[in-house]
């Protein structure tokens, strides 16, 4: 081909990529539009805020206002003595989310090294074994679960909810840390052995520290999973002292004597809300990058 | 031997999870099946019933209700999230970063729980307080604050606005990656070639991020046919429980009338039709490791 041609090309595609993307009014448009976008999904959660911080009164006043007439912390007030307390709930919520990384972290992080590094009969049934709760809905066996706990005293207790909350998570975590340990090359693990160490030691001190990031995004998303899960809870937290926060929301939504206290449940919202949203904004490297390498949840 | 110790060890490593499935999804859905032929009830006692509860889902008109709702919801709100996703996608493709912010913005709902955003919207929503119902008001969309919990479809409607807000960032984030990971070269060569933009989404775009649309579709339309909290939440299964989803309907089925056997039957239902869908889906991304 000709140079005369090949620049003739070039400055076509030049030309082009100018209006598609190189364009400044364009470009500006489109930023314009995503930030509009953003606000608009963002506005939900910031009014919810605004609310919040409303005096219970005008919280609960039609028509609505957007702000705050005058700022008052009377709805977290209200919130932090609802019923059992809120403390209670926040912290039956943190014990289950503990538990269930604890166990995901414990079943999913051996998993994963086991199927990346061995080659076993029945391997890759195995894994479909680990990947059966996506295909058994967990709603579908709340029934024989809540069964069997009463059976063996689980029923109420952090323990049972968390091993609902773990299961959930056991098919996008297996998966993620197998992917995470076929990522290593297996060179540093054969240095380790040449050094002396057996596979556990191998599996302790170099293969484990090199998937810590992967670690970081199972433990997430369980934390965020097993905080905000409703169905399991509901079904087998009966007694007041072990509801967690998400159950404590449908209760201050049924409200008293059917008038719903707007003003304390947006205040619920937001202490719902904050603990998602800081990990979100602080660790979304490893939230984000977890979601597009296991996308089989 | 050797192969055979290897084996072993790495069977060991798996174990603890397989013991974990086994303990609480094999055996409970075993005792799930055997409950589904039973008369079980919640409040105790259980007999053998044959396939009595199968035979009365087949004549329960409240089932058949549920289903077709939750079909319905399935069939109008994915295709919606599907397309605005991937508009958000293209929007937000580039790694300027106005566009990351946005971009990291819409997905942030995604991490709220569905609960708590349920309860969000049904705030919004109210036809005293809600503020999105002001905003309609103020924007001369609505005349006056709109009534969303008295009609089966308005109802629907809430529910499907509020899941969209909630879940959209997802597909986007993913339609994203796929977009980003399009070689330059085939962009380009379409470029030399003339093509619109829009001819380039539709015979560029589109075909190579196909497995990850057919992907997201899979999940969305799963996590539909499972919807719970968005309707428990926001209509109670109401009005006239016109409202009630599959899995709500087991749920009421099961711990609110208590009928243990029969919400059994209807679990192992609704097992067969998300099992499909997560066959399907798990193929899908085996493939995309392999």
């Amino acid at each position: 081909m000709s140079e005369a041609v090949l620049s003739q090309r070039s400055a076509r595609v030049a030309s082009r990529s100018r209006t598609l993307s190189g364009d400044a009014p364009v470009r500006y448009l489109i930023g314009a539009i995503a930030v509009f976008i953003a606000a608009l999904m963002l506005a939900p959660v910031v009014l919810s805020f605004f609310a919040s911080i409303k005096t219970g009164a005008d919280a609960s006043a039609s028509p609505p206002s957007y702000l705050p007439h005058a700022l008052s912390i009377e709805n977290y007030q209200k919130i932090i003595s609802y019923q059992a307390g809120l403390w209670s709930y926040v912290s039956n919520s943190v014990i289950v989310a503990a538990i269930a990384i604890a166990i995901v972290v414990a079943l999913a992080v051996p998993a994963g090294y086991g199927l990346a590094r061995f080659q076993f009969r029945f391997k890759e049934g195995l894994f479909l074994v680990l990947l059966l709760p996506l295909m058994i809905p967990y709603q579908a066996l709340l029934i024989p679960l809540y069964l069997d706990f009463a059976r063996i005293g689980l029923a109420n207790t952090q323990l049972g909810l968390a091993i609902i909350h773990a299961m959930l998570q056991i098919p996008f975590s297996v998966y993620l840390m197998r992917n995470s340990f076929e990522g290593i090359p297996r060179e540093l693990e054969e240095a380790a052995v040449i050094d002396g160490c057996n596979s556990w030691q191998t599996f302790l001190r170099v293969s484990l520290r090199l998937v810590f990031p992967g670690v970081v995004t199972i433990a997430l998303f369980a934390f965020i999973t097993s905080w905000n899960e409703l169905l399991a809870a509901l079904i087998l937290m009966n007694k007041e002292t072990e509801f967690t926060v998400p159950i404590m929301l449908v209760g201050v939504r049924t409200g008293h004597f059917g008038a719903v206290d707007w003003g304390a449940l947006q205040a619920g919202i937001i202490v719902a809300i904050l603990p998602c949203l800081l990990i979100y904004v602080f660790l979304q490297k490893y939230y984000v990058s977890g979601l597009l390498s296991g996308a089989v949840k | 031997m050797r192969m055979r110790t290897k084996n072993l060890v790495g069977l060991i490593y798996m174990a603890p999870a397989l013991v974990f499935v086994a303990a609480f999804v094999l055996v409970p859905f075993g005792q799930l099946i055997y409950t589904s032929f039973t008369d079980a009830s919640l409040l105790g006692g259980s007999k053998w019933v044959g396939v009595a509860n199968y035979v009365r889902i087949w004549g329960d008109s409240n089932f058949w209700k549920a289903l077709i709702f939750t079909l319905k919801y399935t069939v109008i709100i994915t295709p919606i999230l599907m397309v605005s996703g991937y508009l958000l996608a293209l929007l937000t493709a580039q790694n300027r970063p106005v566009l990351q912010f946005a971009r990291g913005v819409i997905f942030m709902p995604v991490v709220i729980g569905l609960g708590t955003s349920s309860l969000l919207w049904f705030w919004l929503f109210d036809q005293q307080v809600g503020l999105f119902d002001k905003a309609l008001v103020d924007l001369h969309i609505a005349d006056r604050m709109l009534v969303w919990f008295t009609s089966a479809d308005m109802a629907l409607w809430a529910v499907i606005i509020s899941v969209v807000w909630k879940v959209v960032g997802f597909g986007m984030i993913l339609f994203v990656a796929a977009i980003q990971s399009i070689s330059r070269d085939v962009t380009e060569a379409s470029m030399i070639d003339g093509a619109s933009y829009w001819q380039r989404v539709g015979r560029i775009y589109l075909p190579l991020t196909s497995r990850t649309v057919l992907l997201v579709t899979l999940i969305s339309a799963i996590g539909s046919m499972l919807a719970f909290e968005q309707l428990y939440i926001m209509t109670g299964g109401g009005p006239r429980g016109l409202t009630f989803s599959s899995v709500y309907w087991v749920y009421q089925s099961s711990f609110i009338k208590f009928q243990l056997g029969y919400g059994s039957a209807l679990s192992i239902v609704l097992t067969a039709i998300i099992m499909t869908g997560a066959a399907i889906q798990i193929t899908l991304t085996a493939r995309r490791a392999a």
